[in-house]
């Protein structure tokens, strides 16, 4: 049963062959067996998730049910879900029982899809491997001494390990295609703009964007059809409608010109990473698709401005937290100061303060030309690139990331190390451009991803060349020993 | 002790300014003839939104503590600002009425700092890019003089919430319905020179927010407040001096005492040889001084940035030409035309364009039953302004209404009544014992016009009077007053005074 | 940054950070280095910065209250609220506040 996709689940409950109280007991005994040895869930909402599935059994019988309907899923813990704690991975918000729902979770509710529960992330998204939960790190199924990547490794190591058909995510620098790429899913980052950020708790709010990771590119586009569109409540969403993205899936990728940027191939990439790309590529042009050579001349300085919009946005989106109104406040105040100072440092993890400071550091007088500014113009710079990147090809492919799963601890004392880690997925972002990450083969029994980007709200179109990829493959459909 | 001899020597020379308030013993006219004053205001206006500036919250004054607080406004992790279209509207009809710039495209900031009252830990705010600058307003100095004062910019943000510091023992309660409310900021240029100036402008500002109702004005509840930055140079010096702040000022009044009491303080500390800093202040209202607000131990660095969570702010040609022509007449065309429409004084002009509402009641009544602008004038700033002030009314609560004053004034003007039986109308209206028409007829109040009626009165007054008779006949005519008392007396004041003196010089 | 610079931005930022702590945060010198020698190779003098990768424009909401009262509920995530208060420990003495 956990080895059928969305797609497969839904045509199941629709033929009767399950019920979807079943599935939902059977996903929930896979979580409770698994997760110990994962730690991909911060909470499991078992009580929640049983009573929603006997309501959609009743769907079911009275005819209403929809296409969707009963199928478990799994929100990233900084979905607000209402009545339900809402952590972000922080002691911050460990008490915290958000008051209403986030639209992405308002709409999954309402195309009839059952949260399972919540999965673990690094503290308030800020990570690359997940190691700075304050509910401890998630591990990869492939290899439990290695890290799934992060933020939404929670999310990434439950679908990998098929304790859950499928999880939402979200994705600022990388946080959603990084642990997909490690962990062998399928996962996207739509379009900035695309989904609701509305209920999304804040890390970066220029660069945040929700999104799915799932076994297929099939379910992806299936599930983004219901989360994405225009939303009243948030500013920066479009207004035009989304398409169902399902309905292109298997348009012919013949003739579909695929850009490679030179700067996501240098020369000191691991080269067999390098050969899984290039056989991925080969297959691509089986199908007639055409590769072309292309330049992104500034992309490799997206980690620097990187590394400067996101902690200055933080800095600001995490001044909230002071311990007045919600979350965590400190024994004994003597006074405000105290009462703000050590509610603060008591609750936030090392990495959260550490891009406090540098965020509040680049934003103060003095210092933000010099920083804020020239990482604003620099993030211009990547966008004129891309945008004219797409005036000769249809997407753009690269590694998702430069590395497989490397073991926990080993990059957690050398910030500098772990922030490359997203080196090919940040400038997508700074761009706001939609991408997904497919599993495209191992590395020494690791997994690699590679990444499609399309054009400005053309998620359609990488879901397009992901799904004729996928038929064409089966690495998305291998599954790590001992969670067979 | 140097004060109180410095409060001393100065009080003879003040006694114009008034012994209630100490301020006024330190109006330092003393130091004025060497000494510039130079001051500008900035002005928070809470704009009349249903919602909030960037949420759906209600915004209704006096709701009990944090009811009027919703997700957003409470910074609930994940929540984001949406804009409030009305507020938009209002701060574009302010820019139009000041003749200022509206920025076609203006952009929203993130003022960070920490304050329990400010749920977000930033307030959004314009910095850069403000929606409304360069613009003006004139103010009158006297009946002839005007004088322009510019207003550098006037930009959108959102209030913050209250801290009790008194609701329980030790704690500082905070109460957020106010958090997120719209303001505006209104930031003049320093261009006032006195006290007298700048509270002139503020009232000018002021009649300007309610007229174009996108604000109460409401100073006591917090909707109208003001800061003021002042410094003084010597009058032959091209450079200016140190200002400092004076924060929240709610009142007219308050603010003509805090500038007088800082103007005075600065003088004091250059006179004798010493430098003003810069810093932010507090009005004590009740010992009449400005004094430094504790400032937080690290200095001020607000981390402007441009707010993430909202786009720019663009407006377009055809929405500006709509709220151009929804615009309602401004005070100084009002006024302007009061004086060329209605012939009155630019004193009386000013009394009724002063605010919107009496001004229309003005225009009501005359509009009524084709009541002379002069008279309705009149009775509008003697007997209705004193009956409203007795009790502390507006002008809209007013227990008669413009229909109901016209009618009366009408029967002035028809000699019905005379002026003087008027005002008992008058009194007896005010106390709701009917319409002016109702009250004559009830107690017979209809003026005397009958000449025989008239005729018989005097001469029974002449009858009763000989001596003075004898008098008046033998040259002291100013005794004709004497005889009109009397009879209009007799006729319990209903008897034409024109028609009684006509009479009685004849009969005489 | 000197580690006393650290602590200044720590205030700023109100995060309590104690001696001991402060070598863990020394790497930020580096970070901040190593970034502004890359970002600093490109002449950007020409360029515009870019605040929203979308270039759109703010939609504006109707003047609507839309939200009802919900303090109850929302009171029960605090750790000290009293008569429908938040609570904090006494700011600054009464009338001299300037918010």
């Amino acid at each position: 049963m956990h080895r059928k996709t969305i797609t497969e689940l839904a045509e199941a409950l629709h033929q009767k062959e399950c019920s979807c109280l079943e599935l939902t007991r059977y996903f929930l005994d896979r979580i409770n067996r698994y997760n110990p040895a994962l730690n991909a869930f911060i909470t499991i909402t078992e009580k929640e998730a049983l009573e929603a599935a006997q309501e959609a059994d009743r769907a079911f019988q009275q005819g209403t049910a929809k296409k969707l309907t009963g199928i478990p899923i799994a929100h990233k813990d900084l979905f607000c879900t209402k009545g339900v704690k809402t952590s972000c991975a922080s002691k911050m918000l460990d008490n915290f029982i958000a008051p209403y729902d986030a639209t992405v979770v308002s709409k999954l509710n309402h195309a009839g899809t059952i949260s399972l529960g919540k999965t673990n992330m690094d503290e308030f998204a800020m990570g690359a491997s997940n190691e700075n939960s304050f509910y401890g790190p998630v591990k990869n199924p492939w290899d439990l001494t290695r890290v799934p990547g992060g933020s939404s490794g929670g999310s990434a190591a439950a679908v990998a390990a098929h304790l859950i058909p499928a999880a939402t995510g979200t994705d600022t620098g990388g946080s959603i295609r990084q642990p997909a790429a490690l962990t062998n899913t399928t996962g996207i980052k739509p379009t900035y703009g695309r989904v609701s950020r509305f209920g999304i708790i804040a890390f970066a709010s220029s660069l945040d964007q929700a999104g799915l990771l799932t076994q297929t590119a099939e379910d992806a586009a299936l599930l983004l059809t219901e989360m994405a569109g225009f939303d009243s409540y948030d500013s920066t969403t479009v207004e035009e409608a989304a398409p169902d993205f399902t309905k292109t899936l298997n348009n012919s990728i013949h003739g579909l010109k695929i850009g490679l940027p030179q700067e996501c191939f240098p020369e000191h990439l691991d080269p067999k990473i390098k050969t899984v790309i290039d056989q991925a590529l080969r297959q691509l042009e089986s199908q007639g698709a055409i590769i072309q050579e292309i330049k992104l001349p500034h992309v490799m300085m997206g980690i620097p401005a990187y590394y400067i919009i996101a902690p200055a946005e933080c800095s600001s989106n995490l001044a909230r937290y002071d311990g007045i109104r919600y979350g965590y406040r400190c024994k004994g105040p003597v006074d405000l100061q105290d009462l703000y100072e050590r509610s603060r440092a008591e609750a936030f993890g090392d990495e959260v303060k550490h891009r406090i400071l540098i965020g509040t550091y680049v934003l103060s007088s003095g210092y933000y030309d010099a920083y804020y500014i020239q990482a604003q113009k620099i993030r211009r710079l990547i966008k004129n690139d891309f945008v004219k990147a797409f005036q000769s090809v249809d997407a753009i492919l690269t590694p998702t990331s430069p590395t497989t799963a490397f073991k926990l601890g080993s990059k957690s004392k050398d910030r500098v190390n772990m922030y490359t880690s997203d080196i090919f997925t940040v400038p997508v972002n700074l761009a706001g451009l939609p991408s997904i990450s497919i599993p495209a083969g191992f590395v020494d029994q690791l997994p690699v991803g590679l990444q499609l980007i399309g054009n400005y709200f053309d998620e359609s179109r990488i879901l397009n060349v992901a799904h004729r990829f996928q038929q064409a493959t089966d690495w998305h459909r291998q599954i790590p020993k001992n969670f067979e | 002790m140097t004060e109180l001899a410095q409060k001393d020597e100065r009080r003879d020379k003040n006694e114009h300014c008034g012994q209630i308030f100490n301020a006024s013993d330190r109006c330092s006219h003393i130091s004025s003839t060497n000494w510039e004053t130079i001051i500008g205001l900035e002005v928070h206006t809470q704009l009349l939104t249903q919602s909030k500036l960037f949420s759906g919250s209600a915004t209704a004054y006096g709701a009990d503590v944090n009811t009027q607080a919703g997700i957003i406004d409470l910074a609930m992790p994940g929540v984001l600002p949406v804009l409030n279209q009305e507020a938009v509207t209002m701060a574009i009809k302010f820019g139009l009425a000041i003749h200022g710039h509206i920025a076609r495209r203006s952009i929203f900031a993130r003022k960070n700092y920490f304050y329990p009252d400010l749920p977000k830990g930033y307030q959004i705010t314009q910095h850069e890019l403000p929606i409304i600058s360069d613009g003006y307003l004139d103010i009158a100095l006297d009946d002839k003089n005007t004088k322009r004062i510019h207003i550098t910019r006037a930009h959108l943000e959102e209030d913050s919430g209250k801290s009790l510091h008194e609701a329980v023992r030790g704690m500082t309660g905070i109460d957020l319905n106010r958090a997120g409310i719209a303001l505006i900021e209104i930031v003049s240029a320093p261009d006032l020179r006195s006290a007298e100036e700048a509270v002139a402008y503020l009232k000018a500002l002021h009649t300007l927010v309610r007229y174009l109702g996108i604000s109460d004005g409401n100073m006591q509840e917090g909707s109208f407040r003001c800061d003021v930055n002042v410094s003084v140079k010597p009058k032959d010096s091209d450079q200016l001096g140190t200002r400092t702040e004076t924060k929240n000022l709610n009142s007219f009044r308050f603010v003509e005492h805090a500038i007088q009491s800082e103007v005075a303080r600065q003088i004091k500390i250059l006179e004798s040889g010493g430098k003003i800093i810069q810093e932010t202040l507090a009005f004590d209202s009740v010992k009449n001084e400005t004094r430094p607000l504790r400032e937080k131990e690290e200095s001020h660095d607000y981390r402007y940035f441009p707010e993430p969570d909202l786009l720019p702010l663009v407006i377009t040609e055809e929405t500006i030409e709509s709220i151009q022509k929804a615009l309602p007449e401004l005070p100084a065309e009002k006024f302007n035309r009061f004086i060329a429409q209605y012939h009155l004084s630019a004193y009386d002009a000013h009394f009724l364009t002063a605010d919107h509402d009496t001004a229309n009641y003005f225009e009501s009544v005359i509009h009524a039953e084709a009541i002379d602008p002069k008279l309705a004038a009149n009775w509008m700033m003697g007997e209705l302004s004193a009956a409203l002030n007795n009790e502390n009314l507006s002008i809209i609560q007013s227990a008669i209404s413009a229909e109901h004053l016209a009618q009366l004034l009408k029967r002035i003007q028809d000699n019905t009544i005379s002026g003087a039986i008027a005002k008992t109308v008058f009194e007896a209206m005010w106390h709701q014992e009917g319409t002016a028409d109702v009250i004559i007829e009830k107690k017979g109040l209809k003026q005397i016009t009958d000449t025989s009626e008239i005729d018989t009165m005097i001469d029974e007054v002449i009858a009763a009077n000989p001596e003075e008779l004898a008098a008046y006949r033998s040259g002291k005519t100013k005794l004709l007053g004497f005889f009109v008392g009397l009879v209009m007396q007799r006729s319990k004041g209903k008897a034409n005074p024109q028609q009684v003196n006509q009479l009685l010089i004849k009969k005489l | 940054m000197t580690p006393d610079e650290i602590k200044k931005l720590a205030r700023l930022a109100r995060l309590k950070i104690t001696d001991e702590e402060i070598e863990k945060y020394t790497d930020i010198n580096a970070i901040l280095q190593l970034v502004k020698e890359i970002m600093q190779e490109k002449d950007t003098s020409t360029v515009e910065p870019l605040c929203h990768p979308l270039e759109l424009e703010q939609r504006l909401r109707p003047d609507i209250v839309t939200e009802s009262n919900q303090r109850d509920y929302l009171q029960e995530r605090a750790s000290l609220a009293n008569y429908s208060l938040y609570l904090v420990p006494q700011v600054i003495p009464p009338n001299t506040k300037n918010k």
